[in-house]
C-alpha cells in the first residue's frame, strides 16, 4: 500500500510513534524539572534577591531623588544638557500619567538583564574571537537563540522555574544576549593585525594584548552590541509579562485582551521613552570615549 | 665585529602540512610548482646568513620574496618550518612562551610599515608602550618616552593621538617607541615604504644620524634598492624565498650575482649610490722625497709625468715633472718648495660620485682621495669614473 501513497503524500512518521516520542520527551523533562527544579531555583536565588533589591531601591526611594539620579547619570555619560533635560521631562510625563511604578520595575529589569548579558556576553565573545572552533560551535546556537520564537523557550523555562521574575529574566537574556556576543567577536576579529602584531613584538602577554589592544579597539563594535542588546531586552518586556514579570508589559498585555487602546498606547510610549533614553545615553557615552577617532587627517 | 644573529638552513612553508612540503622543496620544487602541485606556499628556502653586531643589515626583495616573513622569524612572530635562529647565543626556537615574551621585551624592538601605533593612546603612551609591557613605573617610562620623542623631533606632540599626525610623524613615533626599550636589535619592516619620497629620505638621514650615536644592530627590510644602498652596511637580496646575493652595497652594484640582481641594479643611479672609495684606484704616483732631485728620481719610476706630494703631515699637492725639471735647473736650493706644487683639492673617500664629477672634469689629473686624517688613500681618474658610470648607461640602453 505504501508504493502508491508515498508519491502523492509525504511519507509521514506513524502518528502513534510521534505521540510516544512527545510523551517520552515531555515526561522526561517534567521529571527532570521535578527532580532538579528546586535546586536550580535555589541556584538563582542570589540573582533574584539582587533583582528584587534593585527594584525595591528604585520603588522605595522618593520619586524626585530617582529622577535626579537618572538625569544626573545621563548627564555624566553624555555631557549634554539637552539630552538630560529631555530625559527629565519624559520621566515627569511618565509619572504624571501614572506609570511611574511600572516604569521603575521595567527599568530595574532591563538594567539587571543588560548587566548580566554584558557579563556573560563579552567573555563568550572573547572566547569566540580567540578560536575558530569555539566560533563554529557558538554561531548556530546564537542563530537558534535569535530566531526561535520566544514563546517556545518560555515553555521549558516556566516548567522548570515556574512563573516569576527569574524565568522572565532568563527569557529576556536568551533573547537579548546574541548581539553583544556577536559584535564582541566581530570587533576583536576586526582589530588591525599590525597593531596587534606590534603589541606582540614588544613582548605583550595574551592578557596585555586583550586588555590593552583588542578590547579598546573593539569597543565601538562592542558598544553597538550592548546597545542592540538593550533594545532587544526592552522589546522582550511585553512577552516576559506573560510569565508574570511586572512592569510596563503587563498593562500592554491587559490592553490587548480588553481592547484598551489608550492604556496600551501610553504604556507603549513609556517603553519607547525608556528605549530612547538607553540608546541616546549609551551612544553619547560611547562616542565620548572614542574621541581619538576624531580629528584624523590621514 | 662579532656575530649577533645567525640563521641556519631556514625553511618556511605556508599550508596545511608544511613538513611534507619541505621535502618537496628540498627535492628541488620551485615556488610555482609547489603552489600548483601541492597547494603550499613557499615562504623561505634554505636561508643562511649572519648579522654582525652594530651593522645595518638590509634585506631586499620585491613583494612575495619572503623578506617580511624572514624578519618575523627573528622575534618569532612566525615560526619556521625548519631551521635554526640563534640570537646572541640563544636558540630562539627553544624559548618557552614566557621566555619568548622576555626576549621580545628586552632584546629586539620593531618598526612597522603601517606604523602599528595604538590609535586610542596618546603619542607619549605609544612611545612608552614597550616599557609599560615590561611593567616599568609610569613616571619613569613617561620621562624616558619624552626624551626619545625629543630625539626624533616630536617635542610638543606628546598629548596628540596618532591619527592627528602626518605619516612621517607617525613613523617617528614608531621609531621612538622602538628605541625607547633600549633593545639591542632594531627590526624595521619596510619602515619608510609608506612615506612619500621627500619624507622618506629625511627619515633615512635621521636613521643614519641616530645609528652613528646608538650603534644598534638594525635589520632593515625594503623593496627599494636605492634605500638599501643608502642605508645598508650589507645587503641580502631575496627572490621567491631564496637568498640570491649577500654582500656590501658596492659588491652588489658592481658584481651582481644573477640576472635578477642585475635587472635590479641597472636602474640604480650609480653616481648617487657609489662612493669615491669604491671606485678609486690605489695611489701609484706618490712622491715623498723632500728634495727636487729625490722627487725627480721617484717620478722617473712612475708611469705618469706627475705625482702626489706626501709628507708626514699627509697630502700636500700635485707636482709635475716639467715643473720639477725646470726648478732643478734654475733654483739654487734643492728643497721642494710649495711654489712648485699645483693646487689640487682632494676629495673624501666617503663622498658620493655625483658630487665629484665636476672636479674630475675640471682637472687634467686624477683627483687625489684623502681621508679625514689627511692620508692619501687613492686616486680617482676621469676614466675610472666613466668606466663605472658608463656601464649603467650601456645596460640601460
Amino acid at each position: 500500500m505504501a508504493e502508491k501513497s508515498w508519491l502523492t503524500e509525504f511519507p509521514e512518521m506513524d502518528r502513534s510513534d510521534l505521540i510516544s516520542i512527545r510523551k517520552t520527551l515531555d515526561s522526561a523533562y517534567r521529571e527532570f524539572s521535578r527532580a532538579y527544579g528546586d535546586s536550580i531555583e535555589a541556584f538563582f536565588d542570589p540573582l533574584l534577591s539582587f533583582l528584587s533589591g534593585f527594584e525595591q531601591l528604585l520603588l522605595n526611594s522618593p520619586w524626585w531623588l530617582v529622577l535626579i539620579s537618572i538625569t544626573g547619570l545621563a548627564y555624566a555619560a553624555s555631557r549634554s544638557w539637552k539630552l538630560s533635560g529631555a530625559i527629565a521631562l519624559s520621566l515627569l510625563a511618565i509619572g504624571y500619567f501614572g506609570m511611574w511604578e511600572d516604569t521603575m520595575r521595567t527599568l530595574s529589569m532591563i538594567t539587571v538583564c543588560t548587566v548580566l548579558a554584558i557579563m556573560l556576553g563579552i567573555p563568550i565573545g572573547i572566547l569566540m574571537a580567540r578560536s575558530d572552533k569555539v566560533q563554529k560551535v557558538f554561531t548556530p546556537i546564537l542563530d537558534v537563540m535569535q530566531t526561535m520564537p520566544a514563546f517556545v523557550y518560555l515553555i521549558p523555562v516556566v516548567m522548570l522555574l515556574g512563573i516569576g521574575k527569574i524565568p522572565g529574566l532568563i527569557a529576556v537574556i536568551i533573547y537579548a544576549i546574541p548581539p553583544v556576543i556577536r559584535l564582541t567577536n566581530l570587533g576583536i576579529r576586526l582589530v588591525d593585525k599590525e597593531v596587534l602584531e606590534a603589541s606582540t613584538a614588544f613582548g605583550a602577554s595574551p592578557m596585555q594584548r586583550l586588555v590593552g589592544v583588542q578590547l579598546p579597539l573593539a569597543m565601538p563594535n562592542i558598544m553597538a552590541g550592548i546597545n542592540q542588546t538593550i533594545m532587544m531586552a526592552l522589546a522582550m518586556v511585553v512577552i516576559a509579562s506573560m510569565i508574570g514579570v511586572k512592569g510596563l508589559g503587563q498593562p500592554v498585555l491587559k490592553s490587548i485582551t480588553n481592547q484598551y487602546f489608550t492604556l496600551g498606547l501610553l504604556n507603549g510610549l513609556a517603553i519607547v521613552a525608556l528605549a530612547i533614553m538607553f540608546d541616546r545615553v549609551s551612544q553619547a557615552w560611547a562616542k565620548r570615549s572614542q574621541q581619538y577617532r576624531e580629528g584624523s587627517h590621514v | 665585529m662579532s656575530e649577533l644573529i645567525s640563521v641556519r638552513n631556514l625553511y618556511k612553508i605556508f599550508g596545511k602540512s608544511p613538513e611534507k612540503a619541505v621535502e618537496l622543496v628540498k627535492a628541488g620544487q620551485s615556488k610555482d610548482e609547489l603552489m600548483n602541485q601541492a597547494n603550499h606556499s613557499l615562504g623561505l628556502k634554505d636561508i643562511n646568513l649572519t648579522i654582525d653586531r652594530g651593522e645595518i643589515f638590509v634585506i631586499m626583495g620585491l613583494s612575495g620574496s619572503g623578506k617580511s616573513t624572514l624578519i618575523r622569524h627573528f622575534n618569532r612572530l612566525i615560526d619556521p618550518t625548519e631551521g635554526e635562529i640563534i640570537v646572541d647565543g640563544v636558540d630562539v626556537m627553544k624559548l618557552s612562551k614566557k621566555e619568548l615574551e622576555q626576549f621580545r621585551r628586552h632584546k629586539m624592538s620593531m618598526v612597522f610599515q603601517r606604523f602599528g601605533l595604538l590609535p586610542h593612546r596618546t603619542v607619549l603612551d605609544n612611545v612608552s608602550y614597550g616599557l609599560k609591557v615590561q611593567g616599568i613605573k609610569k613616571d619613569e617610562r613617561l620621562q624616558k618616552a619624552r626624551q626619545w620623542l625629543e630625539t626624533v623631533g616630536l617635542k610638543g606632540y606628546e598629548q596628540q593621538f596618532p591619527s592627528q599626525l602626518s605619516g612621517g610623524q607617525q613613523q617617528r613615533v614608531g621609531l621612538a617607541r622602538a628605541l625607547c626599550t633600549d633593545a639591542e636589535i632594531l627590526l624595521m619592516d619596510e619602515a619608510f615604504s609608506a612615506l612619500d619620497p621627500l619624507i622618506r629620505s629625511e627619515m633615512q638621514d635621521q636613521l643614519i644620524e641616530l645609528q652613528e650615536k646608538l650603534k644598534k644592530t638594525i635589520v632593515f627590510i625594503t623593496h627599494d634598492l636605492d634605500e638599501a644602498l643608502r642605508l645598508g652596511d650589507r645587503i641580502a637580496i631575496l627572490k621567491d624565498g631564496e637568498l640570491v646575493q649577500l654582500g656590501k652595497p658596492e659588491e652588489i652594484l658592481l658584481n651582481p650575482a644573477t640576472e635578477y640582481v642585475e635587472a635590479f641594479v641597472k636602474d640604480v643611479n650609480r653616481a648617487r649610490a657609489l662612493t669615491v672609495e669604491t671606485v678609486m684606484q690605489p695611489p701609484v704616483c706618490r712622491i715623498s722625497a723632500s728634495t727636487i732631485g729625490g722627487a725627480l728620481e721617484q717620478m722617473k719610476k712612475l708611469p705618469e709625468r706627475y705625482g702626489y706630494y706626501v709628507t708626514d703631515e699627509g697630502y700636500q699637492g700635485v707636482v709635475l715633472q716639467d715643473t720639477l725639471e725646470e726648478a732643478a735647473q734654475t733654483n739654487a736650493s734643492d728643497t721642494l718648495g710649495e711654489d712648485m706644487m699645483e693646487e689640487l683639492d682632494a676629495v673624501s673617500p666617503d663622498a658620493i660620485l655625483e658630487s665629484v664629477i665636476p672636479d674630475t672634469l675640471e682637472t687634467d689629473y686624477p683627483l687625489p682621495v684623502v681621508d679625514a686624517e689627511g692620508e692619501l688613500q687613492g686616486e680617482l681618474s676621469r676614466s675610472n669614473l666613466i668606466e663605472v658610470l658608463g656601464e649603467t648607461s650601456r645596460q640601460a640602453a
